[in-house]
């Protein structure tokens, strides 16, 4: 059976014609859709290109992601794995087939992004990325701090405003990146590499403020994790809120709960370095005061067997080193280390006390025979001209028996 | 540079010696002149720990990279 050619005549189309009309009448009706389904067929072209099939209970669509989408993905995609797709819908004329071409794609739900972190995560386990031997300490005293994050971010103010409270003599060197969107891993990857290259920094922060998931992602990339595996500079992680745990936080040398937190965690409180500089002070000078008094002692049994006045310009140069020091001190400590001063110079008095001046002053008295000093009665006898020597002068004497 | 790590091994290594000393004062076998000239070096070293966190603005320097490759530290632009 034959159409009547009359009729359909100049109603005939050639294929070309058809698949013409049909490519544009679907291009322009799905400019742009959302499409949800599951991977299946996934290959990845040598290319680079990837192709794959979406497809759910009652139909399925061929899909192609373009290298330089593929690029950006921040995810593995695998059959099995449901995504929300976006994209264009494409006819292909040689083939006579249609298919979405993807320039967007996401993985369906939390528990997509929940499963690439799983896997990654157990993948660094196994390779040893966790390891604690292989976490390096937090230096005690850091003079410079790097940090890696948003220059524009909350995080960066929260840790500016720690340090400057906490330990403003530290200097802090930022390497300004990317911590959200296409390319931050990338960006923050490098940023570390930066940082290990300089090589003036004594430890690293790396970190942002709160987020969902997604926008915290950059920090469970591999590349990220291997930039702080790689690293020889103590890292610090401090990735969103307490309850957020990235990839990075497991590598990192330290983590911490927040950017504040890390700031925290990296320096000590200068008050409390304070309370360790007066207790050395304090220690020091309750020991001098034990040697000091000592050296009295020493002197003490000089006095009884020699001449006072070498022992007398000990005590006196030492008095005036103390006399020194407190000079220096000035006013850079505290009132109670000021405290210790004037219980120094009250230790300094009772040395002075041991002059001879101050012991003829007392009431004793010195004889000296031949200008010699006459320590034992068994050295004068009868006849011999002596000299009693008071605090306020000499009275020439003569033994009498 | 070489300031930078003079003053990065003044304050830990400060420190560090002002234990050593209070540590020497303590165990008691320094003679006196030792130990006044020990606790003048103490003074001295706590002294300039003390300055040190007198400090009171925060600095803080952008590192970049010129055209190079080599690192430059920038003072950061504030808001």
């Amino acid at each position: 059976m034959l159409f009547p050619i009359s009729e359909t005549e100049k109603n005939v189309l050639t294929v070309t014609e058809l698949t013409r009309r049909i490519k544009q009448s679907l291009e322009q009706a799905y400019p742009r859709v959302y499409l949800q389904g599951e991977i299946s067929n996934f290959r990845q072209h040598t290319s680079g290109h990837l192709y794959f099939t979406l497809k759910d209970e009652g139909a399925q669509i061929s899909a192609v992601l373009w290298r330089s989408r593929a690029a950006l993905l921040m995810f593995q995609p695998q059959d099995g794995m449901k995504v929300i797709a976006r994209g264009s819908i494409t006819v292909y004329p040689p083939r006579g087939n249609y298919q979405i071409d993807v320039d967007q794609l996401q993985p369906l739900g939390i528990g997509e992004l929940q499963l690439a972190f799983e896997r990654l995560k157990q993948q660094l386990a196994a390779e040893g990325l966790f390891d604690e031997a292989h976490k390096k300490p937090l230096p005690e005293y850091p003079e410079r701090i790097g940090i890696i994050t948003s220059e524009t971010g909350a995080a960066l103010q929260d840790m500016r405003s720690v340090l400057a409270r906490r330990f403003p003599a530290v200097e802090v060197v930022l390497r300004p990146v990317q911590v959200q969107g296409v390319g931050a891993a990338d960006d923050i990857a490098e940023a570390i590499e930066d940082m290990d290259r300089y090589g003036e920094v004594d430890v690293l922060i790396i970190g942002r403020g709160g987020g969902s998931l997604e926008d915290l992602w950059a920090f469970n990339e591999e590349k990220v994790a291997r930039a702080i595996y790689a690293s020889r500079i103590p890292t610090v992680s401090a990735v969103g809120h307490e309850i957020d745990f990235s990839i990075a936080d497991f590598v990192a040398d330290l983590r911490a709960p927040t950017p504040s937190a890390a700031a925290e965690m990296v320096v000590r409180d200068r008050a409390d370095i304070l309370d360790v500089l007066r207790n050395i002070c304090y220690t020091m000078r309750a020991n001098l005061e034990d040697r000091v008094q000592e050296g009295r002692g020493t002197v003490q049994t000089i006095l009884n067997s020699y001449s006072f006045n070498r022992p007398f310009d000990m005590v006196r140069q030492y008095g005036q080193r103390v006399d020194e020091l407190d000079r220096t001190l000035g006013t850079s400590f505290s009132h109670r280390l000021r405290l210790d001063l004037q219980r120094h110079q009250a230790v300094r008095d009772r040395l002075e006390a041991l002059h001879p001046a101050s012991v003829l002053k007392r009431g004793y008295s010195m004889v000296r025979k031949d200008g010699k000093i006459i320590s034992s009665a068994h050295k004068l006898k009868e006849g011999d001209r002596a000299t009693i020597q008071f605090y306020d002068g000499d009275v020439p004497t003569t033994v009498r028996k | 540079m070489t300031s930078k790590k003079a003053s990065k091994q003044t304050f830990e290594s400060s420190l560090k010696r002002l234990e050593e000393i209070v540590e020497a004062l303590e165990h008691g076998d320094v003679p006196l002149d030792e130990a006044v000239t020990l606790y003048e070096e103490g003074i001295r070293l706590s002294k300039e720990c003390a300055e040190k966190l007198k400090a009171t603005e925060l600095r803080i320097r952008k590192l970049t990279k010129d055209i190079n490759g080599q690192f430059e530290l920038t003072e950061l632009d504030e808001e």
